[in-house]
């Protein structure tokens, strides 16, 4: 026979942090799906072997800031930024879609203590964790192939956490009106040209001068920017204002998630 | 083709079994079921086309514009290519490697969505359609839609100058067979899985190795030894070399030959296991 | 019930739960109270163990009490067998219970069933009974909707009858039934017309298109009566007026859709 009242083992009140418990819930599930985890940062190691040290020997030099430094090198930080993207816009567009139509987990959620704002910090952050950990393990990879010049280029683990909630935020936000698994075609058509233009395998001087504005305007080319900077100790006050680009996202996104779980999990 | 003009909006085409033109009394003599599954699934293309061109054509120009042409502009040394610039050599290159990597992806998910989630296939074998005929027109059908998205590619090529061979016109042929010698495999593994667990796995850490190291991008012979023997057996860097010559005129007639066989004969292998598996999924 | 549950704001009224507001207390409110919704909305990703605990930790349990808490109800549950298995292969009885064991991790004082017993089969359902009998009698208060009236009659000791969203009656079931029906009811079949005979039989006829039910305090008083009268029915049958007949004296016997 259960026992029912057991008033003093349970708290009266929610934890602090209650968000924190909507992340325990995702590592608890990915405990079993770790090779997809996995999988997620091995397909980055794949770009910077294939175009990195395979189209380096055809490439050669690059110039960052004044230097000289070889291509693989110079393709790797942008490599950090896309990964975080990745694992970002994976986790926050296909999962949580997942969850907020079909398995219902946020319905799941809002009967209990937890707040709205709690379920979309929590997965935010999760997804801004996952893509901290691609960056970091990233960046070890690129280590031990000695691409890595500057201790700075630690500093591409937080820029990463930064592209991760941004990329996380927006996506939620872009999730909540999807009708069904058919539009995340168009998430993926997006995603694609990002990942290739973004200045990641050649530097923004090889556009024609109109369309320089309009590459500097996406989002990854500030976090393949930012990474770079960092990854050769080349930044400066000047990126802050990648910083601010991302904080702004993400501030947008989460507010514009908030505003549309309401209207779908609450009305 | 009873139900050619039919106008419905992409995603609400009603299951196979409903349609006229598979109602077992139709069908005329003389002609084959597999013939009209193709018919069938021809005729709802005309209101699905649309994603599958977008894909089809978007991604190869966008590997051309980015790394053809972006990343060509730093690369000065060519001699180990064959071809004048780099985009020459990537751009007919990308054309058999995108080929391989969207028969990959059309083996996974949508083959398994047709067989179990959606019941399509199921629907069809209501008709005398055979497990094997749907096998088979479930492959050929893959390379027609490679095919056609191909040729618009091809098209675009041209426009950027990058043609120099009437042969061209071939390109997307192989570029669709290409397409098959992956289709076909990972549709028949594909058909015997239960769920998609695993398939992100398999698009990831499988098409996008051989993807990169198919040598659209670089020489395989660049490649470590095994990497490149990898390669050298899997049937895209069979494509990718055939694709070129064909686009930039310079045939080697045996090779290439060689590279056309061994692209048939994972087509045929893949095909075999298919019938095999798609016969178990279905009278199961 | 979304209202209930405190997750949609209200749309009219006003409504108070353990004395407090639900736009201002939801949490608390939450804190205190179990939900089971009309459809499995079990955490595919984990195992059954885990959808136990990662709830009670939403609750606020640490991971301890939280595992602790997950054993009791899966013996409550009758699922200890299955703790470490995947949610999707259970059974439909399975899943229910799950759910129900879930709602349970607060220990709540008020659980909301949302038919909770929809598309199961006779044995899951009387087994899911007992467990919420069982819970009734350690004095947990049950709010539950159900159109299965034979559920209602097991369950409920205050019922309330709900038409197009207006509440129609009030009451416990024997109430309900002595208040808006007769003790007993006599289905009678007729192969060429219903005389009219029948209608000073009992308190009130119902003519269907099939056969015609008669509300009558004493059934086989009423049918000796009848063949007395030379009345003969093709056939006839009499039982206890349940609350089906209460809801369809109420609501109507039209679809309501």
């Amino acid at each position: 026979m259960i026992a029912l009242r057991q008033a003093a083992r349970l708290p009266e009140s929610a934890t602090r942090f209650p968000a924190r418990h909507v992340f325990e819930r995702n590592v608890l599930s990915y405990r079993r799906l770790w090779l997809v985890f996995v999988a997620g940062f091995i397909e980055p190691v794949f770009y910077l072997l294939g175009l990195g040290v395979g189209l380096g020997q055809l490439v050669g030099q690059v110039e960052v800031d004044g230097m000289s430094v070889e291509y693989a090198a110079y393709v790797a930080p942008g490599l950090i930024a896309s990964s975080a993207m990745n694992a970002a816009v994976f986790d926050s567009t296909f999962n949580f879609f997942y969850k907020l139509k079909y398995a219902k987990t946020f319905d799941a959620m809002l009967v209990t203590p937890l707040r709205l704002g709690d379920v979309v910090s929590g997965e935010v952050a999760w997804s801004m964790t996952r893509s901290g950990i691609y960056a970091a393990i990233f960046l070890g990879i690129a280590t031990i192939l000695g691409l890595v010049e500057s201790w700075w280029a630690l500093l591409t683990i937080p820029a990463a956490l930064l592209i991760g909630i941004a990329f996380s935020a927006v996506g939620t936000a872009l999730t909540s009106f999807m009708r069904s698994w058919h539009d995340f075609d168009y998430i993926q058509l997006g995603l694609q040209p990002l990942f290739l233009a973004s200045t990641t395998f050649f530097p923004l001087s090889v556009y024609p001068g109109w369309a320089e504005p309009l590459v500097q305007a996406t989002p990854l080319y500030h976090g393949v920017t930012l990474c770079r900077n960092l990854a050769f100790g080349a930044q400066g006050w000047g990126d802050l204002w990648h910083v601010g680009y991302f904080v702004a996202m993400a501030a947008l996104g989460v507010a514009f998630t908030k505003g549309r779980l309401r209207t779908l999990l609450m009305d | 083709m009873s139900d050619a003009g039919s106008t419905l909006p992409t995603g609400s085409t009603p299951a196979v079994a409903s349609r006229p033109s598979f109602a077992a009394g139709v069908i005329p003599s003389g002609r084959s079921s597999l013939w009209h599954f193709l018919e069938h699934q021809f005729s709802r293309y005309r209101t699905t086309w649309r994603p599958t061109i977008v894909s089809g054509l978007i991604s190869p120009v966008l590997f051309l514009l980015t790394i053809g042409f972006g990343l060509g502009s730093q690369i000065d040394d060519t001699s180990t290519l064959g071809t004048d610039d780099y985009a020459a050599f990537v751009g007919p290159g990308v054309l058999a490697a995108v080929a391989m990597l969207q028969g990959g992806q059309l083996g996974l998910w949508p083959t398994l969505g047709a067989l179990k989630w959606e019941g399509t296939y199921q629907a069809v074998l209501s008709t005398p359609l055979t497990a094997t005929e749907l096998a088979t027109g479930h492959i050929l059908w893959i390379g027609f839609r490679i095919t056609v998205g191909s040729s618009l590619y091809v098209f675009v090529l041209a426009l950027f100058g990058l043609v120099t061979s009437p042969l061209a016109v071939l390109a997307p042929l192989v570029a669709g067979m290409v397409a098959m010698s992956f289709a076909a495999p990972v549709s028949a593994f594909s058909a015997s899985r239960d769920s998609d667990e695993g398939f992100s796995l398999i698009s990831r850490l499988i098409f996008t190795p051989l993807f990169l190291f198919s040598g659209a991008f670089f020489p395989v012979s660049q490649l470590p030894v095994v990497v490149s023997w990898i390669s050298r057996v899997t049937p895209a860097w069979h494509g990718v070399e055939v694709c070129r010559h064909l686009i930039n005129g310079e045939l080697d007639p045996l090779n290439d030959l060689i590279h056309v066989v061994v692209i048939l004969a994972w087509i045929l292998t893949g095909w075999l296991v298919a019938r095999r598996t798609f016969t178990n999924r279905l009278s199961a | 019930m979304k209202m209930v549950s405190t997750v949609s704001p209200l749309t009219e009224g006003t409504l108070s739960i353990f004395g407090r507001s639900p736009d201002r207390e939801g949490r608390e409110i939450r804190q205190r109270m179990g939900v089971v919704p009309q459809e499995d909305n079990l955490d595919q990703e984990l195992t059954v163990k885990e959808n136990l605990v990662i709830y009670a930790r939403y609750f606020g349990l640490s991971w301890s009490a939280a595992k602790a808490r997950a054993d009791e109800l899966l013996e409550f549950a009758q699922l200890a067998d299955r703790a470490d298995a995947k949610v999707d292969p259970l059974s439909g009885g399975m899943k229910r219970r799950l759910t129900i064991a879930r709602s349970l991790v607060n220990e709540p004082e008020l659980v909301l069933l949302d038919e909770p017993t929809t598309g199961l089969d006779p044995q899951a359902r009387h087994l899911l009974w007992e467990r919420l009998y069982r819970l009734k009698e350690q004095g947990v208060t049950l709010l539950l909707t159900t159109h299965y009236m034979d559920e209602a009659e097991q369950l409920s000791d205050r019922l309330l009858v709900m038409d197009q969203g207006k509440i129609v009656a009030v009451g416990s079931p024997t109430e309900l039934i002595a208040e808006h029906v007769t003790k007993e009811v006599l289905e009678l079949r007729f192969v060429d017309g219903t005389p009219t005979e029948l209608n000073a039989l009992g308190h009130r006829t119902e003519q269907l298109p099939d056969r015609v039910l008669v509300y009558v305090d004493d059934g086989d008083a009423a049918l000796s009566h009848m063949y007395n009268e030379g009345v003969h029915p093709t056939g006839s049958l009499i039982r206890r007026a349940t609350l089906e007949d209460v809801f369809l004296a109420l609501t109507g016997r039209s679809l309501n859709e």
